[in-house]
């Protein structure tokens, strides 16, 4: 069952232009300004002066920017682009105990994910996300959204050298997430994501993920919103079972596939709200207004204008920086302009997208 | 007296600073992937970390060795997705696997090729005695026609038999090799069909007829099915190799019992998909536990290896593993493997 909590109103800002509101969003990652991506480097070159000290102030400050961006392009929650991160599962294994890094390992080609292991049972050591958020949440204006790398994806994503079954490890994971939501909701966060990529090339585990969600929102208030997230992968191998995630939200990639798996999710009833991708993250072209229009209107296939909440496809971390800004300001345009049309009856909310004849 | 070969599967990490030269001279996208018309810098750096990782292989204790397949972007793809008359494609995923190849789509006749050859060619003078240790490496017929897209002949079967027919080819064109070890996850990742499952063994025996050196068709990611189990008992090679680290090995033990298998085998026991480093006597116990599984028999030869090629993991592991594999087949002190 979903959460029975209605506590996307909290996010609804004073001065909202239309009756209708459609929640903006982004899913985390954002293209990281281009210094960044150098002083990251330099702090490893031990012939440079530049040390941790200027490493933390250059991150506060990517920080500032691209929340501040991210307001720019008018989100009604936000997120510091994740840019102190340098990866989804890297991150977190830096900061969980019983995880260490061996060296690269191929993904494809030549590109490589430095994988680690879990070479001894996970615990927690210190918060792992709370500074950033306070960080992000003292320079923001809009609510910050926190995403959080899913123990499914901590789990699958690793060497298991400790655990007798992935499973273990991934529950074992999940409580460690859901002590670091309470240190989050404790800090003051009001919007949770958990990412599970990994989930889109295992569908047949959506059981496992449904358990490790159970520990993760263990004991979280109902006013906080959890959402998940879930990339492109085969939908109807995990659809109807996600209607089970004791979620509020869930977040999918649709707009990369056109728009073909979006009947998966009306037959049966979609019970979380839904929160569409409707720019493309793997497509350097800006999406036009009217497109994103129009691709807004999908979701109201699948759940009414309330229930409904606009982001990208995914993070936007390798598009350059003026396409995200691009797609995000369009996706708020967009956002705005279907909420107008519906609150002028302009939308049959019954069948929201013409037929193709 | 069985004899008991340290070896490995061929397919191997790059060592690191590879990883980091070949992207920044090849670059990361799927067309800067090798085609097989690399230039001379790109072939040198190659030429280079495959003299490192033979040295690797001999110095770890093996009693085989192989040409690494560093270059093998596309992992078991990589013979047609350097041949002329095949366009790579879209990237797929590589069986159940986080990782990724390019679709080799076929868009014409399947002739001579040479790469895998060109490999060997420079691979047998780095190795001491090529004619008694090097170890050849080519995807099965059966697993390269799984991994393929056909855009050129229509028919699967014909397919099928024309990338026997091609296998069997580069096969002819290698220098002296003591072993060849066909890989074929396919069969048991995606069984072969009726039709397919007919004509396994001949097109298996294509190639192996090529060559006068010991043929060792690999299985892994867990159990033949019977059915594909006995059709390839039927095929005129060596030895079958079985993936003994999977849960399901019981049904591997089932179709052996069932079916009988050659005078020799391949044992993966060392775990290729996981960094926690077996050691020597837990790798014995493994080779143990399958002898005394099938005490009818006594084998010729065990070929020890990991269960899966290892370019899954990192090369500190990589390099413990194969430490530990030669210790098993007792080529080196048990006390000395570090792992």
């Amino acid at each position: 069952m979903s959460r029975p909590a209605d506590n996307r109103a909290q996010f609804h800002p004073d001065d909202h232009p239309n009756d209708h509101f459609l929640l903006t969003t982004v899913v985390g990652s954002y293209a990281k300004p281009k210094w960044l991506n150098r002083v990251d480097d330099l702090v490893d070159d031990p012939d440079s002066k530049f040390d941790e000290e200027n490493l933390q102030e250059a991150h506060d400050d990517a920080a500032r920017v691209i929340t501040n961006e991210h307001e720019r392009c008018g989100l009604d929650t936000v997120v510091d682009g994740e840019v102190r991160r340098n990866e989804m599962v890297e991150f977190f294994a830096e900061r969980i105990e019983g995880y260490e890094f061996n060296g690269p390992v191929k993904v494809w080609g030549h590109n490589y994910f430095d994988k680690p292991s879990v070479s001894a049972e996970v615990g927690y050591d210190e918060p792992w996300l709370v500074d950033e958020f306070e960080f992000t949440n003292n320079v923001a204006s809009k609510p910050v959204k926190v995403p959080i790398t899913g123990p499914y994806t901590l789990g699958c994503w690793a060497f298991n050298e400790a655990y007798d079954s992935q499973e273990e490890l991934i529950y074992g994971l999940a409580e460690l997430v859901n002590t670091e939501v309470e240190q989050l909701v404790d800090a003051g966060a009001r919007y949770i994501q958990i990412d599970e990529p990994a989930l889109a090339t295992t569908p047949d585990d959506h059981a496992i993920v449904g358990e490790a969600l159970d520990r993760i929102v263990s004991g979280i208030d109902e006013d906080v919103r959890v959402g998940l997230h879930v990339c492109y992968g085969d939908y109807s191998r995990i659809y109807p079972e996600l209607n089970d995630y004791p979620v509020d939200e869930v977040d999918l990639e649709l707009c990369n596939g056109n728009y073909e798996q979006i009947d998966v999710f009306t037959d049966p009833e979609f019970v979380p709200d839904l929160a569409l991708g409707v720019v493309d993250v793997h497509n350097a072209e800006v999406e036009p207004v009217d497109e994103i229009k129009a691709n807004i209107k999908q979701g109201l296939k699948v759940v009414p204008p309330e229930r409904l909440t606009i982001s990208p496809d995914c993070g936007l971390k390798l598009l350059p920086r003026d396409v995200a800004y691009g797609k995000m300001a369009n996706m708020v345009e967009a956002t705005r302009q279907v909420e107008a049309e519906l609150d002028n009856g302009e939308i049959d909310i019954e069948a929201p997208v013409p037929t193709a004849d | 007296m069985t004899e008991r070969v340290a070896t490995t599967t061929g397919l191997l990490p790059l060592p690191d600073p590879a990883k980091s030269e070949l992207s920044g001279l090849k670059g990361y996208q799927k067309h800067d992937l090798i085609s097989g018309t690399e230039g001379e810098e790109i072939a040198g750096a190659y030429a280079e970390y495959r003299r490192e990782v033979i040295d690797e292989q001999q110095s770890a204790g093996l009693d085989r060795v192989t040409e690494g397949q560093l270059r093998w972007d596309d992992m078991l793809a990589h013979p047609l997705t350097t041949h002329d008359n095949v366009d790579p494609n879209g990237i797929v995923r590589y069986y159940d696997n986080n990782n990724f190849y390019r679709d080799p789509q076929v868009r014409g006749e399947l002739d001579f090729s040479g790469d895998v050859a060109d490999e060997l060619d420079t691979a047998a003078k780095l190795v001491d005695d090529s004619a008694d240790s090097l170890q050849a490496v080519l995807p099965g017929p059966y697993s390269l026609f799984d991994l393929a897209s056909d855009e050129h002949y229509g028919d699967d079967s014909e397919f099928f038999g024309a990338i026997a027919e091609f296998l069997a080819g580069e096969v002819e064109a290698f220098p002296d090799h003591k072993t060849l070890t066909l890989h074929e996850p396919s069969l048991v990742e995606n069984p072969p069909n009726e039709d397919r499952v007919e004509r396994l063994a001949d097109a298996v025996d294509t190639v192996a007829s090529e060559t006068d050196a010991d043929v060792v068709v690999h299985t892994y990611f867990g159990a033949l099915d019977e059915t594909t189990y006995a059709h390839l008992m039927d095929a005129d090679v060596e030895a079958l190799g079985f993936d003994l680290v999977a849960g399901d090995r019981e049904e591997t033990l089932s179709n052996i019992t069932e079916f009988g298998t050659k005078d020799a085998a391949a044992l993966g026991i060392a775990d290729g998909q996981n960094t926690l480093v077996e050691s020597a006597d837990t790798l014995t116990e493994r080779v143990e536990w399958f002898e005394d599984q099938i005490p009818v028999q006594e084998f010729d030869r065990l070929y020890l290896s990991t269960n899966t090629e290892p370019f899954y993991l990192p090369v500190n592991k990589h390099r413990a593993k194969l430490e530990a594999i030669a210790a098993a087949a007792g080529n080196v002190d048990a006390e000395e493997v570090t792992a």
